[in-house]
């Protein structure tokens, strides 16, 4: 199937702005800059021919050391016709991104999800609060540089030490300190 | 514990009214697992529910990203731990798919029979436990002493009756076991009779449809908004199904119905899980029935261990690819993918990004329950704490794939 509907679509009504990436096994996906995603979501959900009306997921990524680092994936289905397809964005250090719970209610937990995660700030959600760590919990676990056995603490006796390098804000390792995940 | 806060006092016509917060759980029987609900209370109203989760979180996503790809299957089998063939499924079809191969006919079917086994013995667990929930124990006796004969047949093919960890990338485990056709025909013959007779203990039941009907309505529009999947969308009235409408595997050439019921509340939900059963009955017939002889794994050497183990006395480049493939896994081309199948509980999804090493880079469950669960603040009709009960059971959260 070449270039379904909404691939032309989505040209028509964005233009350059919106770049289509390409189609890896059966799925399409469309990267855009995060100023344009609530429209673009809005577009797919209501226009008559398109009707993407079903948010399946969505998922940060962390990039580290790459910029831009974090990228936010949506994952659009059409209950009507059947079609999926994949939306990135890609969000520089700051991680701040427009909510799209007022598109689809069922962003409000993925969103939480991602923030609790990565530190990716939805700016417009209603209820921005950790889900699944609790409050007092100091760090992004899913980011790349946060160790697999999380810091040292009074209940971690096995996580890592935590040094200037390493810490979970503290940005980029200086060389030759241990890198996250190495040590098992 | 339950404990209570008062969050405001109001009087009216002499009559004093206090908003309350109510705690439930998170070690509570109707709350199914470790899952703690803050409600705040107008007198005997819920006015608002908010669900706390997280209390089972193991990082099974972080975790992932230092696994090989095998070694995950294990980790799958602990988000939906009543019905873990469908998410090995899932997990393993997803790798198929950035690998580009497929596994042989054969063990496609043992994957289909084996996840619509455990879609009955997850769909059991809830037709017993939603009446329970509200008070009628006896269906959930009548309901495990099926589910350990489908248990049974599990341990039977794998040894295991829970964390079966069948499916390996490019096929399954083991071949089916001598005799075990016979034991899966007689549960078909048996099993069908034994879910009428739930239907006759409580389907009729009038405290059971009291308790159910017409509680916690979700309209279609509102399901398919908060993202509902599964049982729990087509009760809505939404006709969707992954198996028939984005067939994977064998499940275009089975001939199953679709359940789909209208009214959207407790009783609907309950009732599509039940008439589902006996669509998975005749599924599992059906496998036994077109089921071919042949391989039930692919003889790609670089992703599976050979079938004849005397090959690895005799062949050199067998031992070196058992070697490679013992010590660090196999490759997977650089690649993303989302690739999802209709799990018992819904749309379970699995977002894979490779790198072109042996463990992902990234892996993001799409769990069904994490998404059913945000349905507890989205539904209408829902006024009393034992409403909410109801319609947690209905939605049936596991909650160790809500928190992954």
């Amino acid at each position: 199937m070449d270039a379904p509907l909404y691939c032309t679509k989505i040209a028509e009504r964005f233009g350059e702005e919106v770049t289509h990436e390409g189609c890896s096994h059966g799925m399409h996906t469309f990267a855009a800059p995060p100023g344009l995603v609530v429209d673009l979501c809005w577009f797919l959900k209501d226009d008559p021919e398109l009707r993407f009306n079903f948010l399946s997921d969505i998922c940060g990524v962390d990039r580290h050391p790459q910029a831009p680092r974090f990228e936010v994936v949506y994952h659009l289905y059409s209950v009507p016709l059947k079609w999926r397809l994949r939306i990135k964005c890609r969000v520089d250090d700051s991680a701040r991104i427009p909510s799209v719970v007022g598109v689809w209610k069922t962003a409000n937990w993925h969103e939480r999800e991602a923030y609790d995660m990565y530190g990716i700030v939805f700016d417009g959600h209603p209820d921005l609060r950790r889900i699944y760590m609790w409050e007092e919990f100091e760090g992004y676990p899913m980011r790349k540089d946060f160790p697999l056995r999380g810091y040292k603490d009074a209940y971690n006796p096995f996580g890592d030490e935590k040094t200037p390098g390493n810490d979970w804000d503290g940005g980029s390792s200086p060389p030759g300190s241990p890198q996250p995940g190495e040590k098992r | 514990m339950t404990d209570v806060t008062v969050l405001d006092e109001t009087e009216q016509n002499g009559k004093s009214t206090q908003e309350v917060l109510l705690n439930l759980g998170p070690q509570h029987p109707s709350t199914h697992g470790v899952l703690r609900l803050v409600l705040e209370m107008e007198g005997e109203y819920v006015a608002r529910v908010d669900p706390h989760i997280g209390y089972l979180h193991r990082g099974t996503e972080k975790l992932a990203e230092d696994f090989t790809y095998t070694q995950i299957i294990p980790l799958t089998d602990r988000l939906d731990y009543l019905c873990p063939p469908s998410t090995n499924q899932a997990f393993v079809l997803a790798v198929e798919r950035l690998l580009d191969i497929e596994a042989p006919e054969r063990a496609q079917y043992i994957r289909v029979m084996m996840t619509e086994l455990s879609r009955i013995s997850g769909h059991l667990l809830i037709a017993g436990a939603l009446p329970m929930d509200v008070g009628a124990m006896t269906v959930l006796l009548y309901t495990m002493r099926e589910r350990e004969m489908v248990l049974d047949l599990l341990e039977m093919i794998c040894g295991a009756r829970m964390h079966t960890s069948f499916c390996r990338v490019g096929g399954v485990r083991e071949d089916l076991p001598e005799g075990f056709a016979e034991r899966v025909r007689e549960f078909c013959e048996i099993f069908p009779q034994r879910i009428s007779d739930y239907e006759r203990l409580v389907a009729r039941n009038r405290v059971f449809l009291q308790r159910t009907k017409g509680i916690a309505v979700i309209t279609p529009e509102d399901a398919i908004d908060l993202g509902l999947s599964g049982p729990n969308l087509r009760a809505s009235g939404v006709d969707w199904d992954i198996r028939r409408d984005c067939p994977y595997e064998i499940y275009d050439r089975l001939d199953f119905d679709v359940i789909v019921r209208e009214g959207g509340d407790c009783y609907d939900r309950w009732q599509c899980r039940i008439d589902e059963m006996r669509e998975s009955t005749r599924i599992i017939e059906q496998c036994m029935r077109d089921m071919p002889e042949g391989p039930f794994q692919t003889d790609d050497p670089k992703v599976a261990f050979p079938v004849d183990k005397a090959l690895l006395s005799c062949s050199m480049e067998t031992q070196i690819n058992h070697f490679e493939l013992s010590a660090f896994g196999f490759k997977v081309p650089a690649g993303e993918i989302y690739s999802c199948v209709e799990a018992p509980k819904g749309e379970l999804g699995f977002y894979i990004i490779s790198d072109g090493s042996e463990k992902p880079f990234r892996m993001k469950v799409r769990a069904p329950s994490f998404v059913n669960l945000q349905a507890l603040q989205g539904a209408s009709n829902m006024d009393y704490l034992a409403d909410v009960v109801a319609m947690l059971g209905s939605l049936d959260p596991v909650l160790a794939e809500v928190d992954k």
